[in-house]
Order: structure tokens, then C-alpha cells, then sequence
């Protein structure tokens, strides 16, 4: 197999604070190839977004500290230089952000937005990077680009505003499009068209997307590949079939676990993993879930290593064995079918 | 847009009307005030001072009054002073017009310039030690009071280095820009630095705290994911987004300084402009040309403010009138 598009290795990232240091990514290493949709499922704080912020080094907080290399078609994006490194930006990698309503500046007209970042890559005449922008706009799903194109941002909605930021992010042709939650603040209806558009442009164009969600339903539509992320590590990864059918970690169980299925009883209540994550300030010795694990043992008390446990590329970070995992996971994922058994 | 504009140019009409009518009540309809009594001079006869009533319109109804009052100002312009009985008082304001108006544009671009080139650099240095100084500068130049600061680049100036350094000062006062546009410039060098200083501080200081909340916005994140260079990020999408703030300030202190706000710069410089009128009259409780001077002050903040909105308008899409 060729190299990876992106490569991630042992990327760490801590914050200085007046409190301590905030280790808010703790060695995460992740690939992408080529047209793959990796999908980066974790909480709130989990350090999904800042880890793909820093692939794009778009964290410039002065007391940020960053460890570990970032390959892009080879290159350590990590090292490079400001001018190099903003010719990837938005022309080889570009991201889209969670809330549309703010990521677009709302002074200039979205079509001029989306032709700033045109000419800023190519060495194309206002006129051609305009049509293109309209094309992009048409292409995105955007009733009379034409006319829109000449409209500011507050005249739409929060669903077309994503619709021009994906255009934005696509108008040079990335190879990668990090989309860093483009759903969590649309309308569910919403989310579902922004997910699909998301879907056919990578299939037109290629492009390699990295999926960044709290949502499992999510990445269950759209990734091939899925990493799992808690408190700053990546504690499991697989092809999107393993982690659904043969997941391996307590906390994805508890994921798995905590999405309402129609296809099921309806439970008493919705479940939910119990307790918080850990404070990224004081990360335990341990496991950084043991805490909340249902299923902890003396081991839990050493730090678990990201290994293939099973052999077949998928990963995980959990001491139980396989046969141990094997019994107790249906019971974790859905205790309330367990229960309702005679 | 056109709409707006005309909406807000008639508004502007309005509030001009209520401010003459506000003006006119406090300085001839305030219980103790007699402008009969200022006019008549050392302890009248009854008789003169019914004379002079009867002569300013004093004993006709209020409303003639007023009506008499601004057509004095705004039509046949013959409002004459009280303390010197021959001075016309409107055209002494347009007479000091000129130069109040070299003093507040000359500053107001030392301002502009300066306070853009400060507040940018702090915030492009935060975290360095120049930011601070910077801002510790700017405290400086907003704590010093004009009197003082003008006295002492008087001192300076005029004064122990007169003969060195600073020969090429012109003495105090303002030379009109036709009479000769050298000593116009020379004379008032010092006075635009005086009351510029003030403004650069505070200017700089509003404008670093912007610039340093919209660095922080969603938008600026994305013109730098688009790989815009950190100039353009700034001059684009930072800058572009913070001079609605610094826009509306700067109309309101512009116009407030044109309308006679540069008072202590001019007492303290010697240029005969609107503020030196206003003292002038100040000091002898000459209520026409106060009202005059307070009417035309008015008049320019409120033409600032209008100006304010319909430039907050084209600065900003999203208040602008669809």
C-alpha cells in the first residue's frame, strides 16, 4: 500500500494555564489515505477538534505547546514555515468549522469570501475566480448562485451558511477536508442534507475527509474508518464495521450504548455513561477511564498501551482479554435487554 | 440604502429643532435670567429696561420669541453680541470656523494614524513586553490634561528652546492657510500633537481591546484556514471588522471637537477658533453668542452622528436597511 495522505504520529498538545499544564492531546498517531473518511468520535474536551486544529496549526494561543510530527504527502506540517505552511492550508488541507454562523465574516458577501481563498492559491483573474465561486456555490446546493453570491452571510440560514463554507473548503481542491462537527448546530433535518452533500463531494472530487463528531450515528453513515478519542488519546480504532459490530473498549461500549434505537424496545431512559471525564489538569496514572468503567480490575491501574490486541489492525486500549470483553460487552451495551431476559 | 439616508437626514432636521428649542428655553427662559437686564447695563431705570425688552421682543409671546431668536441666527444673521454691541455674532462664529477646523483635521489624522499603528502593534505583540509599554503610553497620553501639556510644549517651544531647536515655531495664534500655508502648518504642529495625544490613547487602547476579542472569532479561524497571510488576516478580517467600533467613536469625538470641543487646545494655543470664542464668551456671560456657538456645536454632532449611522451602514451589512 502507498504511504498515507496524513500521518499523525504521537502528536501531543498541552496548554499552559495558571493552573497546571492541560494536556489536551496525549500522543495520538492516525492515517488517512487517500478518498478514505476517517471519523474521529469523542466528548466534548476529548481533544478531537484540537488535534485536527493542529494539523492545520491553527492553534496560535502562545501557551500552547506542541510534540510529535504531522506528515502531509511527507512533509512534517509540524516544522514548516508560516509561508509554507499557509499554501497547504485551505489548497492541500482545509477544515470547516462546527458553527456557521459565526465562521464566516460577516462584512464581505460570501461570494467574494469563497474568491478570496481562489486567488489567494491560484494565479486566476477575479472574473474566472468568481465564476468558479458561483459553480462552487451551484454546486453546493445553492438555489440562484448567481444572485447569492452578492448576498452577505446573515441572509442565510445556518444550513446554506455550512453549504458556503463547504464550497469555501473544497474551491481549491483539497486533498483533505477536515469537517471539524459541521452538524452539531443544524437542524436535524439539516444535518442529514449537509452530510450527504459532504458524502457526494467526496465521491466527485476524492477527497480524503477526517470527520470530527460526538455523534456515533454520525460516522456510522460516513466514515470508513473510526477512531475513538478520550481524554486526549485515542483509545480505539477500526474499520467503521469492527468498531459497531466488535467493539473492544468499555467507553465505546458505552457510546454504542447511549444512541436511542428505534430498531429496539424503548427503553425506561435514555443511557448514559456515568460520571465526567477526567480533568485534563490531573490525569490519572491509570486508565483516564477507569473511573467510569463498569468493568475495572487491578491492571486498570497501569496505563493502557493503544495495541491490536486481536491481530486484524484493530486497535484498542483496554486490559481486559478478548473472551472477558466478548462476555461482558452485550450486557454493557445494552443492559436493559439483559435485564428484560427471564 | 437611499431610503435610510434620507430617513436619517430628516431626523437629523428634527433633532436639530428640538435642540434649538431646548437651547433657547435654558439661556433666555431660565427663572433669574434677564437679557434685558445683561443689555441695559449698571442698574437701569425701569424705562430703559422696557425699552430694551420691548427692542429684543422680550414682551411678545414665547413662541415669536424663539421664532425671532433663530431667525436672528439662521436668516438674517444680524444676532449681535452682548458684551461687545457692534459684533454679529454668527459670522464671528464663521469667521473662527477655519480655524477650529485646521486644528481638529490635522489631529484627527495624527490620531488616526497613530492610534491604528499603536493599537495594531500591541496586539500583534501581545504576550511581548511591548505591549504593555504601549498601553502604559497610551494611559499617559490619555491622563495628561491639555492645559498642562500645551503649557509645557509652550514652554518649550516658545519658551528655554526657542532659540535652538524650535526657532521655527511660529509665536502663538493661527495663521490662516491663504495668508501663508507654511506658517499655517508651523503654527499648528504643536497644537494637533496637544490634541492628538489624548485621542491616540484612548483610540489605541479601544482598538487593541477589539482587535484582540475579533482575533478570537470564528470568522478570523477561517481566514486563516483558508491560508490567508497573517497581513491580510489582519488588514481584511480583523482590522476591517474593528473599525466599525473605531468609526463610531471617531464621528462622535470629530464632531464634538469641531462644534468647539478643542476649547482647551485653542485657550492654551491662542487660535482664535469656536472653543476660544466660546471661552471668550464664557467669561462675559455673553448669552447670544453661547447660544450661537452651543447651536453650531449641536449642529455638528449631531451631522456627525448621522454621518456615524449611515457610515456604520456601509461598514456593517447587517444593520444596513434591505
Amino acid at each position: 500500500m502507498s504511504d498515507p495522505l496524513l500521518e499523525i504520529r504521537d502528536l501531543k498538545v498541552s496548554f499552559r494555564t495558571d493552573d497546571g499544564v492541560v494536556r489536551a492531546v496525549d500522543g495520538v498517531s492516525a492515517t488517512l489515505n487517500e478518498g478514505e473518511t476517517l471519523g474521529i468520535v469523542g466528548e466534548s474536551g476529548s481533544g478531537k477538534s484540537v488535534t485536527m486544529m493542529s494539523v492545520m496549526r491553527l492553534i496560535i494561543d502562545p501557551n500552547a505547546q506542541f510534540e510529535g510530527q504531522v506528515l502531509y504527502k511527507g512533509t512534517d506540517l509540524m516544522t514548516l514555515p508560516q509561508d509554507q505552511i499557509r499554501s497547504i492550508r485551505g489548497a492541500g488541507i482545509s477544515m470547516i468549522f462546527q458553527d456557521p454562523m459565526t465562521s464566516l465574516n460577516p462584512v464581505y458577501k460570501v461570494g467574494w469570501q469563497i474568491e478570496e481563498q481562489i486567488r489567494e492559491h491560484e494565479k486566476v483573474s477575479r472574473q474566472a475566480a468568481r465564476d468558479r465561486a458561483i459553480e462552487l456555490l451551484t454546486a453546493v446546493g445553492i438555489p440562484n448562485a448567481q444572485e447569492r453570491a452578492d448576498a452577505y452571510p446573515h441572509q442565510f440560514s445556518g444550513g446554506m451558511r455550512q453549504r458556503v463554507m463547504i464550497a469555501m473548503a473544497v474551491s481549491c481542491n483539497p486533498d483533505v477536508l477536515i469537517a471539524d462537527e459541521p452538524t452539531t448546530a443544524l437542524d436535524v433535518t439539516i444535518q442529514a442534507q449537509i452530510l450527504n452533500l459532504i458524502k457526494k463531494l467526496k465521491e466527485d472530487f476524492g477527497t480524503a475527509v477526517v470527520l470530527i463528531t460526538h455523534d456515533m450515528g454520525v460516522v456510522a453513515d460516513m466514515a470508513d474508518r473510526i477512531a475513538v478519542m478520550y481524554a486526549g488519546r485515542i483509545i480505539e480504532q477500526g474499520t467503521q464495521r469492527e468498531l459497531f459490530y466488535d467493539p473492544q473498549h468499555p467507553y465505546t461500549w458505552g457510546l454504542l450504548g447511549s444512541i436511542a434505537r428505534l430498531d429496539r424496545p424503548r427503553p425506561r431512559r435514555l443511557a448514559a455513561i456515568p460520571g465526567l471525564p477526567p480533568s485534563l489538569l490531573r490525569l490519572p496514572a491509570g486508565c483516564a477511564f477507569g473511573e467510569r468503567c463498569g468493568h475495572r480490575f487491578d491492571r486498570c491501574d497501569e496505563r493502557p498501551v493503544l495495541l491490536d490486541r486481536l491481530g486484524d489492525g484493530h486497535l484498542d486500549a483496554c486490559h481486559l482479554s478478548a473472551q472477558q470483553k466478548h462476555d461482558v460487552r452485550d450486557q454493557t451495551i445494552h443492559p436493559e435487554l439483559v435485564e428484560e431476559k427471564p | 440604502m437611499l431610503t435610510f439616508i434620507v430617513r436619517r437626514t430628516l431626523w437629523t432636521v428634527v433633532v436639530m429643532f428640538v435642540i434649538t428649542v431646548l437651547v433657547f428655553f435654558i439661556f433666555f427662559k431660565t427663572p433669574g435670567v434677564d437679557p434685558a437686564r445683561a443689555i441695559a447695563g449698571r442698574s437701569p431705570t425701569p424705562q430703559v429696561l422696557a425699552e430694551v425688552r420691548a427692542q429684543l421682543g422680550l414682551n411678545r409671546p414665547l413662541w415669536i420669541q424663539y421664532g425671532l431668536m433663530m431667525k436672528r441666527i439662521f436668516i438674517t444673521r444680524n444676532l449681535v453680541s452682548y458684551s461687545d454691541q457692534g459684533q454679529l455674532v454668527v459670522p464671528e462664529i464663521f469667521a473662527a470656523a477655519p480655524a477650529t477646523l485646521s486644528l481638529v483635521f490635522g489631529a484627527a489624522v495624527i490620531w488616526i494614524v497613530m492610534a491604528i499603528v499603536m493599537g495594531v502593534a500591541a496586539a500583534r505583540l501581545r504576550g511581548k513586553i511591548y505591549d504593555p509599554i504601549l498601553m502604559v503610553l497610551a494611559l499617559i497620553g490619555i491622563s495628561a490634561p491639555v492645559f498642562w501639556l500645551g503649557q509645557v510644549i509652550n514652554l518649550i517651544t516658545q519658551g528655554s528652546l526657542h532659540n535652538s531647536v524650535f526657532s521655527w515655531v511660529p509665536p502663538l495664534g493661527y495663521t490662516p492657510f491663504s495668508t501663508s500655508p507654511l506658517q499655517w502648518f508651523e503654527g499648528l504642529i504643536f497644537p494637533w500633537i496637544t490634541l492628538s495625544i489624548l485621542y491616540i490613547g484612548f483610540y489605541a487602547r479601544v482598538l487593541r481591546a477589539n482587535l484582540l476579542e475579533i482575533q478570537s472569532e470564528d470568522y478570523v479561524r477561517t481566514a486563516r484556514a483558508k491560508g490567508l497571510s497573517e497581513g491580510r488576516v489582519l488588514v481584511r478580517h480583523t482590522l476591517r471588522t474593528s473599525m466599525i467600533t473605531f468609526v463610531s467613536l471617531f464621528g462622535l469625538d470629530f464632531g464634538a471637537l469641531v462644534g468647539g470641543g478643542a476649547i482647551l487646545t485653542e485657550v492654551v494655543f491662542g487660535i482664535h477658533g469656536v472653543g476660544f470664542l466660546t471661552y471668550e464668551a464664557l467669561q462675559n456671560l455673553d448669552l447670544p453668542t453661547i447660544m450661537a456657538v452651543v447651536i453650531y456645536g449641536a449642529f455638528f454632532i449631531v451631522l456627525a452622528n448621522a454621518l456615524v449611522d449611515i457610515a456604520y451602514a456601509w461598514l456593517d451589512p447587517r444593520v444596513r436597511p434591505t
